[in-house]
């Protein structure tokens, strides 16, 4: 039939964009993020909670303390070892990981995420 | 109880259970359903389509079978539908755009009744329509947005939709119920909300249901898990986003791994999207092609002006009806028929 060319340039179309991904990427390698720690977030060992736990779940963590001191004027948290900390981004967080820069935008910017956090809060708090 | 959406239901259930149990049981079965798979659904898929669309390239469309939902063009006092009864193909376009962009023929749907037993009416139902445009918009939404697993830097236009996507916050902070966070998108609950209306709609409009098969429920039932599974990962039992792109990333730029702390979960969710993309040539979801194809709606409706000869017909040996005369005038003029020509002769 005299429309088989513009089903086959269609169709050619339709292979061209579902393949995006491939030929967009081609050639490049994009390796996982590798995190930097500081001297001070190496010597902690750990973070507030275990590693797998803050790899997953740190956003709703902070969250639930900036509820909890917002709202609810509370500022302790105490993990599961009963260690206590002060939940506070720039005081507690920021304190290990003064390095914004090669610890969390490494990951957010790989996956794309945009967290607001520094909306409000500036990201050197020491000014280092 | 129906055996159809009862087949598909435990056919999904049993395939999300493959996934997420067979990939608990070691590395090499991870390596399955991680890598191999995904590879083999999108050569299917690929594949498929291809072969699908050439099989209609190759299909005979003899006739102009336009619908026509509107004036033909006609005498200078009848305004024509120029998009609704086309004879340019400038007409056409504009109809087919407007049937792929905003299912057009959907919106026509009527449901009639009967008032009082004698008096039938038709009055337009609109939810269909409604339904089928949330369920296609946000299962693309969904879908664009899911590049950003597939692509490192993340395109701008990929960006740009998941702002607008999460333009919306939600956040539940309770002890028992914690929600809202990461950023909640609106497409992947539309997308839940109208796939379970369709679901509800083949089952308990009656007509529906008895023209409802295994193949219009499971694919929905396997949209609805996919969906659930990632609203899950995404909100409710976190999981390690940067690994899973690691992953996935591995398998669009053909250096496939298996990263560490990858859930069981996301094996489940990929494997359903596998599924589905494995089976979306053998299946209605060609729709997605066909309906570039549908010959009632991509041809301009001009009949009337021009003259469509069937390309395959077989030269016709006529015999006019001056010939006939020729042959047989002397007989005709014998037993006093009239004749067009008369004999020169007697002229």
């Amino acid at each position: 039939m005299k429309d088989k060319n513009k089903i086959l340039a269609g169709l050619a179309i339709f292979i061209v964009v579902i393949t995006f991904p491939f030929w967009f990427n081609l050639g490049k390698a994009a390796p996982a993020p590798e995190l930097e720690l500081t001297e001070k977030a190496k010597a902690a060992k750990t973070c507030v909670m275990s590693k797998e736990f803050m790899t997953a779940e740190h956003m709703q963590l902070l969250d639930v303390w900036r509820h909890n001191v917002v709202r609810g004027g509370e500022r302790m948290f105490v993990n599961p070892d009963g260690r206590q900390f002060n939940m506070s981004l720039s005081n507690t967080c920021l304190d290990c990981h003064s390095n914004k820069e090669k610890f969390c935008d490494r990951c957010h910017d790989y996956a794309s995420v945009r967290p607001y956090c520094w909306d409000c809060h500036i990201d050197n708090p020491k000014g280092e | 109880m129906n055996k159809n959406y009862m087949v598909s239901l435990i056919a999904v259930i049993v395939l999300f259970l493959i996934a997420y149990v067979g990939t608990q049981l070691g590395a090499g079965v991870q390596m399955v359903f991680g890598i191999l798979v995904p590879y083999l659904a999108v050569a299917l898929f690929v594949a498929g389509f291809i072969r699908r669309v050439m099989g209609w390239s190759r299909s005979a469309v003899p006739f102009r079978i336009t619908t026509t939902c509107g004036q033909q063009p006609s005498l200078p006092g009848f305004k024509q539908a120029k998009i609704d009864n086309p004879s340019t193909t400038f007409g056409v376009v504009v109809r087919m755009f407007l049937e792929i962009v905003c299912f057009r023929s959907l919106f026509r749907n009527t449901k009639m009744k009967l008032h009082g037993g004698t008096k039938m009416t038709h009055q337009l139902e609109i939810f269909l329509w409604v339904g089928a445009l949330a369920f296609h918009y946000a299962f693309f939404t969904v879908v664009v947005r899911h590049l950003r697993f597939f692509t490192e830097p993340v395109p701008f236009f990929v960006t740009i939709l998941e702002k607008v996507d999460s333009f919306m916050r939600i956040e539940i902070l309770y002890d028992a119920v914690q929600a809202g966070l990461p950023g909640v998108y609106m497409s992947g609950l539309v997308l839940v909300a109208a796939a379970i209306y369709l679901f509800l709609r083949r089952v308990f409009i009656p007509q529906v249901r008895y023209i409802s098969l295994v193949n219009d429920f499971f694919p929905l039932f396997l949209i609805i898990a996919i969906a659930i599974s990632g609203i899950f990962m995404r909100y409710l039992t976190k999981v390690d986003i940067v690994a899973i792109k690691e992953l996935t990333m591995g398998l669009v730029t053909f250096r496939p791994t298996i990263p560490d702390g990858v859930s069981y979960l996301f094996f489940a969710h990929m494997f359903m999207v596998s599924v589905l993309l494995a089976y979306f040539p053998f299946s209605k979801l060609m729709h997605m092609g066909g309906v570039f194809l549908s010959p009632t709606r991509n041809m301009t409706g001009n009949t009337r002006q021009v003259r469509h000869v069937n390309p395959w017909n077989h030269p016709v040996k006529v015999h006019t009806y001056e010939e006939y005369e020729d042959d047989f005038r002397e007989k005709m003029i014998e037993v006093g028929l009239p004749v067009v020509k008369m004999p020169e002769e007697k002229a």
